[in-house]
C-alpha cells in the first residue's frame, strides 16, 4: 500500500482548518528500546520530502529502561529551535503518558499504545489507540524483534496520518539499516502495517505535510560530528580523551574519520588517538604534543573541564597552544549529564588559579562547528595558547539541516616557530621576547637541529629567555605582554554575526541560543509590533563590535542558557559603567533547548508589553 | 723541558665536547644525591654520542623535577605540573617520535600525587627513560613523608612512618613494564650503565634512583640515607654496557655472564652476582624484590627487561617521521573528500 491509495477523511477537527508542515511532533519512548532509527527515519523521509525539520533528542543518562523523548518539529519558515508547545504526541511509554498527556495544550493530537486508555483524559485533544502488538504480531515471531519493530509501526501510522511519502520513508529505511536486508525488509513491513492501521483511522486533527523544495542540498549532521570534521580538515595528529557524555561522539566521530582519510596506503597512520586515563591526562597530553609541534586537540564536557584547571592555566603562562572543545551539559557538579547548557562560559573563560585568561569560541550551528574548529587551531598556533570551543549538548548531538560544510579557503597558519636556518640567520632567540609588538614571542620545537634552540618550559616565573625569575619586574612585565597578547586577539576572533540596525532594542545571545533568538525576533515583529536588532558573540574576548552594540542600543537582551547571566557579566568586565546600566537578562536554566516562546515572552514582558 | 700544553678536552663520537651536555648551575643543597644523577645522566648521552638537540627532558613539579634545568641546556625542556609530567611528555613524544625523552621525577611527583600518570605511562610503554629520585620525602616542603617511605622509618623530628611503602618497581613490574631497574646515586658506576642501558631501550625504561636528601632524610632511623643503603644495598650483578657503536669483545663467561641485545643494537652485559636471576623473568622479579624488603635489603641493578616489547608509537602504528612537523597534504584531506563526506550526508 502507499499513501496515494491511502484515503483520509479530514473531519472538520477542534481547528477546523489544516494546518501544514508546521507543528512538532514528540515520540515518548523508553531508553534502549530501539527507537533512534524509527525516529531517524521520520526525520529523514521529511527532509527528504523538502521540508525543514530538526530532531531534539532529550535522553536520561542510563543505558535501557527510563523515558526518553524525540521531537520533530516541521517548520515551512525553516525554523529549526525546539519549539515550546508539542503538537502530536506519540504515546509508547506508560510510564509517562499521562504525564505528557496532560501537558499538552488543546488541539494536538496523540497517537498512544491503545492498552494505554488515554483517550478518557481530555476531551480537547484528537485521541488515535493503536495496537502496537496486534499489529507487530504478524510481522515477526521474534519477541525481541518485535519490541524494536514496534517503533516503525508509529513511523507507518505517522506516514498515514502526515500524508508523508511512503517512498521517502523507504529511502529513509534504506539508508539507516543500509545492507542489512533482512532488517530492512522486516522494517518495512511493519512501517507499512502502521500505514494500513492509519487508513482505518478516523483522522480529526489539522496537520499534515506537504512537500516542498526547502532542504535540496542541504546536509543532515550532529554538531559533533561537525566538529570532528573541522580537526580533520584543521589537520589534527594528537586527540587524547577520556570519554564523558555529550562530547564523547567528538572523539569517536573523529577516530572514524581519521582511519578512513588519514592512513597511509601502507597503513600508517598520521594520527594518534589514544584514550587517556583521565582528562587531567588528556589535557596534558594535548599541551606535550603542542608543546612539540602537533596540533593536538582533546573533547571534553564541564567536569572534565574542572579536572583540566591546571594545566589551562599552564598552557596560558608557558604559552602552549592547545585545542579544547567543551560540549557543555548542565552542571553544577555532575548536574543533568544529558541536558543541556551554556553554563561553563565563566569557569572556561578564566579557567585555573591567578590572573589567567583564555581564548573562548562560541559556534552557533553545525557549520560552525566545523570552521570555528579548524579556526580554533590556527588561533591556538598563532597565539600560543589554550583555545575552547564551547558548544553543548543541543549542538553537539542532535541532528541539524546544514548546509554543505565549506572546504577550508586559508592555509594552515602554524604560526611563530622558528626553524634551523631561521636560527642560523639570527643567531639566536628570546623566548618570550615581544619582538614584533604583538605580544606573541616565537617558538622553536624540540628536535630542532640548532645549538640556540633550546629553551626551558615551566609553569615557573620566568624571564624572556624562559629562565627562571623571581623578580617582581620581570613577572609584572611578563604579565602585561600576556595581557597585550590577549587584548591583540579581539580583532582576530570570528567577529559578531549583527542582524538588523537601527532598532531601539538590542539581543545579545551566543552559540545554540541562535536558532531560538531568530525566531523570536520574528515573533516580536509580528506579535507586538517591537524592532529588535540582534548580535551574535561568537568568541571572547569580545570584538570591539560588540561594544557598539551595546552603544548604539537602549536596551540590550542578553539571552543565555544559564542561571547566573553568566555572558551578561562577561559583558560587564568588558564595558564601561554606562553602557552596562543598558543590559538586561533572560536567562535559562531548563537543561532544555532555548525556545523562542519563552525569549519573547520573557521579553515582552520586560519591556511591559 | 717542554712547555705542558693544555690537554685537548674529550670528546664523544660526535667531537662533542662534555662540555655541550652541560647544564645550569644547581640551587639544589650541596650533596644532594640529585646533583650526582644530573651528572650520570649528561655522561650517558655524552658517550652514547647523542645530538643533545635530539633529546627533550621533562620533570613534574619538586627538588627532583628542578634537575632538568641542570644538565643539558642544549635540550628542549618541560618543567610541567605536580605529578602530571608523564602525561605531557607522551603527547611531545607522540608529536615528535625521534626524540630521545627523558623525565625526572621524585617519589612525592611519582608515587603520590602522580601516580595514576605513572602506572598509565608504564602501561603504554612510551619510549622514554623514567628516572624516580626516590629520597622518601618531600623536600621543597621541607620534609613530609612521602609514599615511598619504608614503615618505621623516621623523620627528624621523630615522626615514624606508618603506611605501608610503594615499591616503584614492584608496582611498575606488576603494570607490565619492560624495563625496571634500581640503583643508587652513590653508585656511579651501575647508576651509568643502567642509564645508557635505559637510553637504548625502545620502552619505558624506568629507573628508580635512591637518593638520599641530605637535609630531611639522611639521618639515623632513615631508611633513604647515604648509610643505610651503603650498609643494606643488594646489587643483583655487575654491569657492563657496549653502545651500538662499538665492537663487542666475546671474552665473557656464558656460565656467569648474560649478554642482552637492547632495542638500539646496544649490549648489556650482566655478570650475575646471584645464582639463577634471569631479569626476563617477571614473576622471579618480583617475588625477589619482596624478599629484599622484608629482609630490609634494597635490591638493585636490572630488575627486569624486555627489549622487544612494543612501545605506544608502535601500537598506534605511526608514520616514522615526526606528526608535528607533516606537511599540510599529508594532514588535511583534499577537497574531494570533503565533497564526498557531504554527499553522504545528504
Amino acid at each position: 500500500m502507499t499513501t496515494e491509495q491511502l484515503e483520509v477523511t479530514h473531519r472538520a477537527g477542534p481547528a477546523s482548518r489544516t494546518v501544514v508542515n508546521d507543528f512538532a511532533i514528540q515520540v515518548a519512548t523508553v531508553n534502549g528500546s530501539g527507537s533512534q532509527s524509527a525516529n531517524t527515519v521520520l526525520l529523514r523521509a521529511l527532509f527528504q520530502m523538502g521540508i525543514p525539520v530538526s530532531g531534539k533528542n532529550l535522553f536520561p543518562s542510563n543505558i535501557a529502561g527510563l523515558p526518553t523523548w524525540y521531537t520533530i518539529r516541521v517548520s515551512r519558515d525553516g525554523w529549526v529551535a525546539r519549539k515550546k508547545e508539542v503538537d502530536l504526541l506519540v504515546a509508547m511509554n506508560g510510564e509517562t503518558a499521562r504525564d505528557d498527556v496532560t501537558q499538552l495544550r488543546p488541539g494536538a493530537a496523540v497517537i498512544f499504545d491503545a492498552p494505554l486508555a488515554l483517550e478518557a483524559m481530555r476531551t480537547d485533544l484528537a485521541f488515535y489507540p493503536v495496537p502496537f502488538d496486534e499489529l507487530v504480531a504478524p510481522v515477526s515471531s521474534d519477541a525481541r524483534l518485535r519490541k524494536l519493530l514496534r517503533n516503525m509501526v508509529y513511523v507507518g501510522v505517522l506516514a498515514g496520518l502526515l500524508e508523508i511519502e511512503i517512498a521517502e520513508v523507504e529511502r529513509a529505511l534504506a539508508r539507516v539499516f543500509g545492507a542489512k536486508q533482512k532488517a530492512l525488509e522486516l522494517n518495512l513491513r511493519a512501517v507499512r502495517a502502521g500505514l494500513g492501521h492509519a487508513a482505518t483511522i478516523e483522522k480529526h486533527d489539522p496537520f499534515r505535510v506537504a512537500p516542498m523544495d526547502a532542504t535540496r542540498g542541504k546536509i543532515i549532521i550532529d554538531g559533533n560530528a561537525a566538529t570532528a570534521l573541522g580537526a580533520l580538515f584543521a589537520g589534527v595528529t594528537v586527540v587524547p580523551w577520556y570519554p564523558i557524555t555529550p562530547s564523547t561522539s567528538v572523539v569517536e566521530a573523529l577516530q572514524g574519520y581519521l582511519e578512513q582519510h588519514r592512513r597511509t596506503p601502507d597503513g600508517q597512520a598520521s594520527f594518534a588517538v589514544v584514550q587517556a586515563e583521565d582528562e587531567l591526562a588528556a589535557i596534558g597530553m594535548v599541551i606535550g604534543a603542542s608543546w612539540a609541534g602537533a596540533r593536538a586537540m582533546t573533547a571534553t564536557s564541564g567536569p572534565g573541564i574542572s579536572l583540566m584547571s591546571e594545566f589551562a592555566g599552564l598552557g596560558y603562562f608557558a604559552e602552549v597552544p592547545a585545542v579544547i572543545v567543551d560540549v557543555q551539559r548542565i552542571g553544577p557538579s555532575t548536574g543533568l549529564p544529558t541536558r543541556t547548557s551554556q553554563g561553563d562560559l565563566l569557569s572556561t573563560a578564566f579557567l585555573s588559579h591567578g590572573d589567567t585568561e583564555h581564548l573562548l569560541l562560541f559556534p552557533g550551528s553545525v557549520e560552525e562547528c566545523f570552521t570555528l574548529t579548524g579556526q580554533a587551531f590556527d588561533l591556538a598556533e598563532r597565539f600560543q595558547t589554550p583555545v575552547f570551543i564551547l558548544t553543548d549538548l543541543d549542538l553537539g548531538m542532535n541532528n541539524w539541516m546544514a548546509e554543505p560544510l565549506p572546504y577550508p579557503e586559508t592555509p594552515l597558519d602554524r604560526g611563530k616557530v622558528l626553524s634551523k636556518a631561521d636560527l642560523d640567520r639570527l643567531g639566536g632567540f628570546a623566548r618570550y621576547k615581544d619582538v614584533d609588538g604583538d605580544g606573541i614571542g616565537w617558538r622553536t620545537l624540540p628536535g630542532t637541529d640548532h645549538q640556540k634552540a633550546a629553551y626551558f618550559t615551566r609553569g615557573t616565573g620566568h624571564d624572556e629567555q624562559a629562565g627562571y625569575s623571581e623578580r617582581s619586574d620581570v613577572f609584572e612585565k611578563n604579565m602585561e605582554r600576556l595581557r597585550r597578547k590577549f587584548e591583540g586577539a579581539r580583532a582576530a576572533l570570528p567577529q559578531p554575526v549583527v542582524t538588523g540596525a537601527g532598532a531601539r532594542v538590542g539581543l545579545l545571545a551566543h552559540g545554540s541560543s541562535d536558532p531560538a533568538l531568530r525566531e523570536a525576533l520574528v515573533q516580536l515583529k509580528q506579535e507586538a509590533g517591537l524592532d529588535a536588532d540582534y548580535l551574535r558573540v561568537r568568541a571572547w574576548p569580545f570584538a570591539a563590535a560588540v561594544r557598539d552594540f551595546v552603544a548604539a542600543h537602549q536596551r540590550v537582551y542578553v539571552v543565555e542558557q544559564d542561571r547566573d547571566a553568566q555572558l551578561l557579566a562577561l559583558l560587564k568586565l568588558d564595558l564601561e559603567p554606562s553602557l552596562t546600566a543598558r543590559l538586561r537578562s533572560v536567562a535559562h536554566v531548563t537543561g532544555l533547548p532555548l525556545d523562542a516562546r519563552s525569549v519573547t515572552d520573557e521579553l515582552l514582558a520586560q519591556e511591559g508589553r | 723541558m717542554a712547555t705542558p700544553t693544555a690537554a685537548a678536552p674529550r670528546t664523544n663520537r660526535l667531537g662533542l665536547a662534555i662540555l655541550d651536555y652541560k647544564g645550569g648551575k644547581t640551587t639544589l643543597c650541596a650533596g644532594c644525591g640529585h646533583n650526582a644523577i644530573s651528572e650520570r645522566i649528561l655522561e650517558a648521552y655524552f658517550d652514547l654520542g647523542i645530538p643533545p638537540e635530539r633529546v627533550a627532558k621533562f620533570s613534574g613539579i619538586g627538588c627532583s623535577s628542578k634537575t632538568p634545568a641542570y644538565f643539558m641546556s642544549r635540550s628542549h625542556s618541560f618543567n610541567a605540573v605536580h605529578g602530571r609530567m608523564p602525561s605531557v611528555a607522551t603527547g611531545a613524544l607522540l608529536a615528535n617520535r625521534t626524540l630521545h625523552g627523558v623525565g625526572v621525577s621524585g617519589d612525592g611527583d611519582t608515587a603520590s600525587i602522580g601516580i595514576g600518570q605513572f602506572v598509565n605511562l608504564i602501561r603504554r610503554n612510551v619510549a622514554m627513560v623514567y628516572v624516580v629520585e626516590n629520597n622518601g620525602v618531600y623536600g621543597l616542603t621541607k620534609g613530609q613523608f612521602s609514599a615511598t617511605a619504608d614503615p618505621g622509618s623516621t623523620l627528624k623530628g621523630g615522626d615514624v612512618a606508618d603506611l605501608p611503602a610503594i615499591d616503584i618497581c614492584a608496582l611498575a613490574l606488576q603494570l607490565g613494564a619492560s624495563f625496571v631497574g634500581r640503583s643508587f646515586s652513590g653508585d656511579k658506576k651501575q647508576l651509568s650503565v643502567l642509564l645508557k642501558a635505559a637510553v637504548a631501550h625502545g620502552g619505558t625504561a624506568l629507573l628508580d634512583v635512591i637518593s638520599p636528601c641530605v637535609t630531611f632524610n639522611d639521618h639515623e632511623g632513615s631508611t633513604k640515607s647515604f648509610s643505610f643503603v651503603k650498609e643494606h644495598g643488594e646489587p643483583l650483578q655487575e654491569l657492563s654496557f657496549v653502545p651500538a657503536f662499538e665492537e663487542i669483545d666475546v671474552d665473557y663467561d656464558p656460565g656467569t655472564t648474560q649478554e642482552v641485545t637492547l632495542h638500539d643494537g646496544s649490549h648489556l652485559r650482566l655478570k650475575k652476582l646471584e645464582a639463577g636471576y634471569d631479569p626476563s623473568d617477571r614473576v622471579r622479579a618480583m617475588s625477589r624484590l619482596m624478599e629484599s624488603a622484608r629482609g630490609g635489603e634494597v635490591l638493585t641493578g636490572m630488575l627486569f627487561l624486555d627489549p622487544a616489547a612494543p612501545d605506544l608509537a608502535t601500537r598506534l602504528g605511526l608514520v616514522a617521521a615526526p606528526l608535528a612537523t607533516l606537511p599540510p597534504e599529508q594532514v588535511r584531506p583534499s577537497r574531494a573528500v570533503l565533497d564526498a563526506i557531504n554527499a553522504s550526508l545528504r
